[in-house]
């Protein structure tokens, strides 16, 4: 195997590599066994802390808790996918007084703590008079926000890393500024773009998770409502450990829908495709 | 304006403590993440599989998650005690680290093959091709998203404010203790992440023009 870093192993360093192999494997093993060991020391695979998860009522509420995720999920990524377009339209407009607010809106929004946002919408805004929010509003309208910002710098990448020449073959066959966007530019910067989308929308999931903070009734207050149980000794740990594992789940399910679609992409013969997704990849996180 | 003058030393000391988990966390995932990065290059097989194990879990874990398990998870585990803010500061750099790993990993990537089949076909031994040829070539690539990677950082350490940490996501439970009104508080704190996320960024296109690699 060659790679950029080293060459095909010879005779000695594939000695070295053998010797290195053990070493590494061992000392992930002593690791392993030091965390199993104060697992075990202090009770954490005792069957009184895990058998809360045979009691239907108990698996009726984590999965009610999942739905709860998804769905701030769901109705966060539709809602600041749409916010994107609309910003990312907004900052390209020829206009000032439309790219300007536009502009501003993106820059504050990104650089806003998602978790200020949910505080803000959430203990600051109820005293002024709306009463009507609730943690899953407080949830929704800070991703949607903060990730319309996010997702509408990626579109505008996506279509500023296109060759002018797509934009001015559309104006010389007569299509309009709208229609140049809408049937030229943004199609194939959505294409060039997807990969990166979908990882926001991995993000998206993931901050999710904040809205425990304003007690928005998802997956980690659940793990922490399950946790305090005292007759089942506060399995805490065994409920963090379900909750990861449902998370991680949730999320490589739609890392894998990315890749898969990154080399669906890559295999396309359209070479542009491939240089702008690599280009921009790091765009955001 | 009175909410923040009256209250300038619950301000000071949140972002105080916002600035030490930023620093310190930005520290440690730097070096753990150069380690793990180093893991997911490395030609031994089994560093491979550890390194990518690693990114890929935490990194589709959400940061809450880990502080959760490091507020609520470690103490119940009978290991020497360590503060909040220091359990914060560790779910911080494991969360970040996976994010560095990972720049670190594409960077070297865009160093193009030929630059490193030459290094050794003129004769470099290991140590010269990465010090002379690659990562002075990677290094340049990196710095604009590790940029990125520092400013959520940044961000997302006021996350540690739901777990008894007092930074500045926290100054608005002290504010409301005092009686001001929280909207006002949460504002001026909106506003101060906005201006370091600034200066970050400022710093960021700075250092992008210093190391523009002309190729």
């Amino acid at each position: 195997m060659t790679s950029l870093l080293f060459d095909a192993p010879g005779p000695r360093a594939k000695r070295l590599n053998v010797l290195l192999n053990v070493v590494v494997l061992a000392l992930v093993l002593v690791a392993l066994v030091f965390v199993l060991w104060q697992f075990y020391q202090t009770g954490q695979f005792e069957s009184r802390k895990w058998s809360i998860f045979t009691y239907p009522l108990v698996q009726q509420s984590l999965l009610r808790a999942t739905v709860a995720t998804l769905q701030a999920f769901a109705v966060g990524a539709v809602l600041s996918l749409v916010l994107g377009l609309l910003l990312a339209i907004g900052r390209m407009s020829a206009h000032p007084w439309v790219r300007l607010p536009c502009m501003w809106v993106v820059e504050l929004f990104r650089a806003t703590p998602l978790l200020i946002l949910m505080m803000i919408l959430y203990y600051g805004l109820p005293p002024l008079g709306f009463t009507f929010i609730t943690p899953f509003i407080a949830v929704v309208t800070a991703l949607t926000v903060y990730n319309g910002a996010v997702l509408a710098e990626v579109f505008r990448a996506g279509v500023e890393s296109l060759p002018s020449g797509q934009s001015e073959a559309g104006y010389a066959i007569g299509l309009r500024k709208s229609q140049v966007l809408s049937l030229v530019l943004m199609p194939q910067a959505i294409r060039a773009m997807l990969p990166v989308i979908i990882a926001q929308l991995v993000v998206i999931l993931k901050d999710s998770a904040l809205g425990f903070i304003v007690t928005y009734q998802e997956l980690l207050y659940e793990a922490k409502r399950l946790g305090t149980q005292v007759q089942f000794g506060s399995p805490i740990i065994p409920a963090a450990i379900v909750v990861g594992i449902i998370y991680v789940g949730l999320c490589l399910i739609l890392s894998g829908v990315s890749t898969w679609l990154e080399r669906r992409l890559r295999r396309s013969p359209s070479s542009l495709v491939h240089k702008t997704t690599q280009d921009i990849s790091q765009v955001q996180l | 304006m009175d909410t923040l003058l009256n209250n300038f030393d619950l301000f000071t000391e949140g972002f105080k403590n916002t600035l030490i988990l930023f620093s310190f966390s930005a520290i440690i995932a730097l070096v753990l993440g150069g380690v793990v990065g180093a893991f997911r290059v490395s030609p031994v097989t089994s560093m491979r599989a550890v390194g990518t194990f690693y990114v890929n879990t935490i990194r589709n874990t959400p940061l809450t998650l880990i502080m959760f398990f490091c507020a609520f998870g470690y103490p119940k585990l009978q290991l020497p005690e360590i503060s909040y803010m220091n359990l914060a500061i560790i779910a911080l750099s494991v969360y970040t680290a996976t994010y560095v790993a990972e720049t670190l990993r594409s960077g070297i990537n865009t160093v193009p093959l030929g630059q490193a089949e030459a290094a050794r076909a003129i004769g470099l031994p290991f140590g010269q091709t990465m010090t002379l040829i690659i990562l002075p070539q990677a290094f340049r690539a990196v710095i604009p998203p590790m940029m990125s990677v520092f400013i959520a950082l940044l961000k997302n350490t006021t996350v540690a404010a739901g777990f008894s940490v007092m930074e500045a996501g926290a100054v608005k439970n002290y504010l409301s203790e005092r009686g001001e009104p929280a909207i006002v508080g949460l504002l001026w704190v909106a506003l101060v992440f906005i201006l370091l996320v600034g200066v970050l960024a400022f710093l960021q296109r700075k250092l992008e023009n210093m190391w523009k690699v002309a190729r």
